[in-house]
C-alpha cells in the first residue's frame, strides 16, 4: 500500500464536516457542573481579602486553601501557583473558582477582593529579575568587530501575538471509579498529567486525562491548559461532581499565554563586500509573571538569532525577563520568529548600507553544508538555505521587479530563514519519547499520546505506519490520546510530531511487520491473539550537545525557506495590501502534500497577521483589545495570491526523509513584508507595521501623497 | 444570555402600539444587539422584533419626485442591488460594499446603524454629507428630524423610547459622491476613520466618522472649500478643526493625518477635468 506523498483522506475529516466531531462544550456528564475564574484585577500587589457578595447556597468554592497537595502548575520550574495565594503577580490571575450548575447565577455571582497595591513592572529592560540567562560565544567577537570594515547596528522589536485558535480553552473533570478523568482541547495530555500529580498528591493516583477534538492550538494549548485541568478538578474534587470550564473569548485572551514580545540588537561587522566577520546579538524576551516555558522559548530563539548565515564570530546574549503581565508562553515557532524577524531585516539594513543586492549578500553568507552554525554544528547534506533563495529568487523575477517598482508604491522584499526540527539539543534524548502499535482484529490502531490539533497527526501517522507495514489506510486506526491507554510520546509542540514521533512508529511498524511474518494483522490476530510493539525514540548518535555552554549540534536538522512579497502601501491611508506572496520551503519532503501546503498557507496567513495587523494592545498589563473585533486576524481578502513551493532534501533520520513543518512558515512573513516597506523609504524596525506605526516611521511624514 | 422576552410584530400600526403599552426595544436584523447581548452590555430583556415588516423595506422616490426615501429596515443588501439608490445616493452605495461580510450585509438594516448610534457605523457619514432627514413615528404622531441634528452625544439619540424611525430622506445632490472607509483590516472591520463627501459646487460637504464621540461635519473645512480657497489652505483649516479620538483601534495622530490625506484624495479624485 503507497501512501507516502499522496493526499489521502483525513482520518478526522468526516467527523469535522459533518458536525459530528464532539469539542469540550460539547461534552456534558450526569450531574455536571460550571467552573468559572475569579481573577486579578491589579498586576500587582496583594491580596487583603475576599468577600463573597451573593447567596454561596448551591455554590462550590474554592481558593488556595483548597489545594490538595502541592499549590504549583508542575513545568520547568515550580513557581506559579494554581490560586494566588497573598501575592498578585499579573492582571487575570486566578484567585478563586466558583462552579454552579446554573450558568446564569453562576455568572452573576459577585466577588469582592480586596487589594494592596504595589508598582508593578512592564518594561522588559527595566525589569530587574531574569528567569534565564543564555550566552552563546563562538570565535571572538570583539576582535572580529576590532578588524571589520564596516559595523552596522540596529534594534528590532516584536510585539505580542494571540494564539486565536477557533476553539477557546475548555477542561471537564469528571470524578469516576477510583480517581478522575480529564476532558479537554489540549496539546499535551502527558504535560497535564504531570501538573495534576503536582496538585493532588500521592493520595490521588489514578488521574488520566484524554484530549478531545481540539480546534487548534498554536502552542497555546501546550502549557495553560494544565492551569485550567487543576482548576477543574478542584472543584470536581471539592463538589464530587462532573465540572466543565470553558473560557469564551475575551478571558481566554486576557488570561491566557501570547508570543514573548521580544527586543533583539545587532552589532555587525562586516568586510566591505558583505562578508560577515563577527555578529554580536542580544535577545531580549518579555516572560510574563512566571518562568512557563520562557527559558525553552529564550534558547530556541537565540540559537536562530544569528539566522541562516555563516560567520566565524558569533555571541548572542540571551534573557528572559519578569514583568507582571500575564505568563507569554508557546508560540508556533517559539522565539524563532522574533529573532529572525530582527536578523533578516538587519541583513537588508546592511545591503542597503554597503549598497550591495540584497540577495548577492545573503547568498555570499548563507550557510551550506559543511559549515558551522552559531552553536557550532557541522551542517549535513541536508542544507537548501541557496537551494530555497535561488528558486524563490528565480520564480519571482526579483531582482528585475526591484528595481522597475523602483518610485511606485509597489515593493517587493523577501527573507531567507531556517527552523530546527524537533526539541533543542540533548531534549528528544531526554525526553524518550516511546510510541506504540496495537494489533486489532482488523488491522492496526497507533497509541501515541501526539494530538490532532488540526494539522492532519492522525493521518499522517497512519500514512507512515501504512507505508511502513504495508496494509491498506483504512485498516489503520489512530487512538484518542488518553494517558492511561497511550504510549507518552512526548508533547505536540516543536515540530516533532512526523519527524520524531513518526519517525518511532515507522520502526514499530517495521517491527510489527517482521512478526507478521507475511500474515495480514487480521489473520495475526485471529491466530495468536493481540499484540502491541512499543519502541523507544533514539536520536542520531552523532548529536552531541552541551546545555552549560550552549555548543554543539542544537538539532538534528533544519527545515530551510524563502518568502518573498510584494505589497503595495496606499499612499493616504499607509495601508498595506499584500499581493503576491512566493513561500519556497524545503522540510524533507511532504508525507501528505495537501495537508503541508496547508500548513505553509496557514503559517504564512499568521505570519502575516503578525507583521502588519495583529497588535495586542496592553493597558495597565492587560490586553485592553480582548475580542476578535478589536484583535484582528487576516481575512480572505486580506491575504495575496500565494504561490507555494515546495521543495526536497531528505532529512536520513526522518520517517521517509520528512523533517519538521509546523513552525518554518511562521518566520519568513514578517521580515519578509517589512524589507519590502524598505523599499518604499519606511525605515520600519519593528511589527506589527500597523498603519499607525509605518505613519510615523521617518519619511512618511508630511502628507505623502 | 437564556431568556429572551420577545413578541412580533405584523404591521407597523401594532409595533407602535406594543412599544407604547409594554415599553419593548425594537430588534431589526439584531446583529448590534446580539453583541451586545453576548458581551452582557444588552440592558433590555423585554424585544420586539420588527423584521417581517414590509413596509420599512421599500425603497423609492417621494411624491416631488426628487428626496430619495430609503425604509429603515432596507438591508445593505437591499442598498447595493438598488438601482434609484445607486443612481442618487451612489456613496451609500459604497459604504454597504463595505460593511461586515455578506450575512451582515442580508441581515444588517440601516435603521439599526442609525439609531445604534455607534460613531463608526459606516452609513453615518453618508446621512450626514447627505444632508439627510430622518422619519420618526409614535402613537403620538410623526416628526422629521434633520440628521444632523440626531445625535446627543456618544450613542445617544433623540429618539424617544415609544418612537421607530420609519424611513431616511434624502434630498437630490449636486456634485460628484465619495466615500472611503479605513478599517483595521480588508473585511469584517470597524471603521477607524470613514469620510463621505459631496463635491457640490456651491456647498462642498464633508463627513467623518469615528473621528469623535459622534458622526462630524466639518462645517469650517466646508466654507474654506466653497469659498475657493487652495485644498492646501482647506487641509489646514480641517487640521485645526478636528480633534479626533485615541482608542485600541487606532491613534488621533493617525486619525487627524488621514482624515486631511482623504480630503486631498476627495479633492484630487473629483477635480474637474
Ligand atoms: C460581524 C459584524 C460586522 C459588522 N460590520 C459592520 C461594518 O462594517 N460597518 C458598520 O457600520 N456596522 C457593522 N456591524 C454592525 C451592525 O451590523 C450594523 O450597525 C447594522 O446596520 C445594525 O442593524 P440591525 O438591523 O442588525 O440592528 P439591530 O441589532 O436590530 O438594532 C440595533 C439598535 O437599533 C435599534 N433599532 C433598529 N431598528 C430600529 C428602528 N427601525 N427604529 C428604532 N430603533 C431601531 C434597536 O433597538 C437597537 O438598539 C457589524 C456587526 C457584526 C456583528
Amino acid at each position: 500500500m503507497k501512501a507516502i506523498g499522496k493526499s489521502v483522506s483525513r482520518k478526522d475529516g468526516i467527523g469535522k464536516a459533518t458536525g459530528g466531531a464532539k469539542y469540550a462544550d460539547d461534552i456534558t456528564f450526569p450531574g455536571m457542573i460550571h467552573g468559572r475564574t475569579i481573577r486579578s484585577t491589579i498586576p500587582c500587589g496583594r491580596v487583603k481579602s475576599i468577600k463573597y457578595d451573593f447567596d454561596t447556597t448551591g455554590f462550590t468554592i474554592c481558593d488556595y486553601r483548597d489545594v490538595p497537595s502541592k499549590n504549583i502548575v508542575d513545568l520547568i520550574e515550580k513557581d506559579q501557583p494554581f490560586l494566588v495565594e497573598t501575592e498578585v503577580k499579573h492582571m487575570a490571575e486566578p484567585i478563586v473558582l466558583l462552579a454552579h450548575e446554573d450558568k446564569e447565577k453562576l455568572h452573576a455571582a459577585k466577588v469582592i477582593i480586596e487589594y494592596e497595591e504595589e508598582t508593578p513592572v512592564f518594561d522588559p529592560e527595566k525589569s530587574t529579575l531574569s528567569f534565564k540567562d543564555i550566552d552563546i560565544i563562538k570565535g571572538d567577537v570583539a576582535k572580529a568587530l576590532a578588524s571589520a570594515d564596516v559595523i552596522v547596528e540596529g534594534t528590532y522589536r516584536t510585539g505580542h501575538q494571540e494564539h486565536v485558535y477557533i476553539e477557546t480553552n475548555g477542561l471537564i473533570a469528571v470524578p469516576e471509579e477510583g480517581g478522575y478523568a480529564l476532558y479537554g482541547s489540549l496539546q499535551c495530555p502527558f504535560y497535564v498529567i504531570k501538573a495534576l500529580r503536582c496538585l493532588m498528591g500521592s493520595a490521588h493516583p489514578n488521574i488520566r486525562v484524554i484530549q478531545t477534538e481540539t480546534g487548534g492550538g498554536f502552542g497555546g494549548k501546550e502549557e495553560y491548559p494544565s492551569m485550567i485541568a487543576g482548576h477543574a478538578l478542584m472543584l470536581a474534587h471539592k463538589s464530587g461532581r462532573p465540572v466543565k470550564i470553558i473560557y469564551d473569548r475575551v478571558e481566554d485572551m486576557i488570561a491566557t499565554t501570547k508570543r514573548h514580545p521580544a527586543i533583539v540588537k545587532h552589532r555587525t561587522g562586516l568586510k566591505k563586500d558583505g562578508t560577515l566577520v563577527a555578529m554580536d546579538i542580544e535577545v531580549i524576551l518579555d516572560g510574563g509573571a512566571y518562568v512557563t516555558l520562557t527559558p525553552t522559548v529564550l534558547s530556541r530563539g537565540c540559537i536562530h538569532a544569528a539566522g541562516p548565515y555563516r560567520c566565524d564570530n558569533v555571541r548572542i546574549r540571551g534573557h528572559g525577563m519578569f514583568t507582571n503581565t500575564p505568563p507569554n508562553g508557546a508560540f508556533r515557532g517559539f522565539g524563532a520568529p522574533q529573532t529572525e524577524f530582527a536578523v533578516e531585516v538587519h541583513m537588508e539594513r546592511i545591503a542597503e548600507q554597503l549598497k550591495l543586492d540584497p540577495v548577492e549578500l545573503r547568498r555570499k553568507n548563507a550557510l551550506r553544508a559543511g559549515d558551522l552554525t552559531a552553536t557550532g554544528q557541522t551542517l549535513r547534506e541536508d542544507t537548501s538555505a541557496l537551494m530555497v533563495l535561488d528558486e524563490a529568487v528565480r520564480r519571482t523575477d526579483f531582482s528585475r521587479k526591484r528595481k522597475e517598482y523602483k518610485g511606485t508604491n509597489r515593493a517587493i522584499g523577501l527573507a531567507l530563514f531556517f527552523h530546527g526540527a524537533g526539541f533543542t539539543g540533548a531534549g528528544e534524548r531526554n525526553l524518550k519519547s516511546k510510541a506504540r502499535i496495537d494489533l486489532t482484529e482488523t488491522g492496526v490502531r497507533i497509541a501515541v499520546g501526539s494530538t490532532e490539533i488540526g494539522q492532519g497527526t492522525r493521518t499522517m501517522h497512519a500514512q507512515i505506519v501504512t507505508e511502513a507495514l504495508g496494509i491498506p489506510y483504512e485498516t489503520v486506526e489512530v487512538a484518542q490520546p488518553d494517558t492511561s491507554r497511550v504510549a507518552d510520546s512526548g508533547p505536540t509542540v516543536a515540530s516533532r510530531t512526523c519527524m520524531v514521533v513518526g519517525k518511532i512508529l515507522e520502526e514499530c511498524a517495521e517491527e510489527m511487520k517482521e512478526k507478521l511474518g507475511g500474515m495480514s494483522p487480521a489473520d495475526y490476530f485471529k491466530k495468536n491473539g493481540p499484540l502491541s510493539i512499543e519502541r523507544m525514540y533514539e536520536p542520531p548518535d552523532w548529536i552531541i550537545w552541551d546545555d552549560k555552554t550552549y555548543l554543539g549540534d542544537a538539532y538534528a536538522t533544519y527545515g530551510w525557506g524563502c518568502d518573498v512579497i510584494e505589497l503595495e502601501l496606499d499612499p493616504y491611508t499607509f495601508e498595506v495590501k499584500p499581493i503576491k506572496m512566493t513561500a519556497v520551503q524545503e522540510f524533507g519532503r511532504p508525507i501528505h502534500p495537501a495537508l503541508a501546503r496547508g500548513q505553509i498557507e496557514g503559517g504564512t496567513a499568521q505570519g502575516l497577521g503578525y507583521a502588519l495587523l495583529e497588535n495586542v494592545v496592553m493597558r495597565n498589563g492587560v490586553m485592553a483589545n480582548a475580542q476578535l473585533t478589536n484583535y484582528v486576524i487576516p481575512t480572505t481578502l486580506d491575504m495575496p495570491e500565494l504561490d507555494i513551493v515546495m521543495m526536497e532534501n531528505p532529512y536520513p533520520g526522518g520517517p521517509f526523509g520528512a523533517k519538521g513543518l509546523g513552525e518554518l512558515p511562521m518566520d519568513g512573513p514578517g521580515p519578509a513584508v517589512v524589507n519590502a516597506l524598505r523599499q518604499l523609504g519606511c525605515d520600519v524596525r519593528e511589527i506589527p507595521a500597523t498603519p499607525e506605526h509605518i505613519a510615523s516611521c521617518p519619511k512618511m511624514n508630511g502628507s505623502y501623497a | 444570555m437564556s431568556e429572551l422576552d420577545l413578541r412580533r410584530a405584523s404591521s407597523v400600526d401594532e409595533a407602535l402600539t406594543i412599544m407604547r403599552d409594554e415599553g419593548r426595544t425594537p430588534i431589526a436584523g439584531a446583529t448590534d444587539l446580539y453583541v451586545a447581548a453576548q458581551f452582557g452590555t444588552l440592558v433590555p430583556r423585554k424585544l420586539l422584533d420588527i423584521w417581517k415588516l414590509k413596509e420599512l423595506r421599500t425603497i423609492g422616490t417621494a411624491a416631488d419626485g426628487q428626496t430619495l426615501v430609503i425604509g429603515a429596515l432596507s438591508t445593505y443588501t437591499d442598498l447595493m442591488q438598488s438601482a434609484v439608490v445607486q443612481d442618487r445616493l451612489p456613496m451609500l452605495v459604497t459604504a454597504a460594499r463595505l460593511v461586515g461580510g455578506v450575512q451582515i450585509q442580508n441581515r444588517g438594516t440601516i435603521g439599526g446603524n442609525i439609531v445604534n448610534g455607534s460613531p463608526a457605523g459606516d452609513t453615518l457619514p453618508v446621512f450626514a454629507a447627505a444632508d439627510a432627514v430622518v422619519v420618526l413615528r409614535s402613537l403620538r404622531g410623526e416628526r422629521r428630524v434633520p440628521f444632523n441634528e440626531f445625535y446627543a452625544g456618544y450613542r445617544k439619540t433623540v429618539i424617544k423610547p415609544d418612537e421607530l424611525l420609519i424611513a431616511v430622506e434624502t434630498p437630490s445632490i449636486d456634485g460628484i459622491q465619495a466615500f472611503r472607509k479605513v478599517g483595521t483590516r480588508a473585511a469584517q472591520a470597524i471603521s477607524k476613520i470613514a469620510m463621505a463627501a459631496v463635491r457640490d459646487p456651491k456647498r462642498p460637504r464633508i463627513a467623518f466618522g469615528s473621528l469623535a464621540a459622534t458622526v462630524v461635519r466639518v462645517p469650517k473645512t466646508e466654507a474654506a472649500l466653497a469659498s475657493g480657497n487652495s485644498i492646501d489652505e482647506a487641509a489646514a483649516v480641517l487640521e485645526a478643526e478636528i480633534n479626533p479620538i485615541d482608542d485600541v483601534r487606532s491613534t488621533a495622530v493617525y486619525r487627524k493625518r488621514v482624515a486631511v490625506n482623504l480630503l486631498r484624495w476627495f479633492w484630487k479624485e473629483t477635480a474637474p477635468a
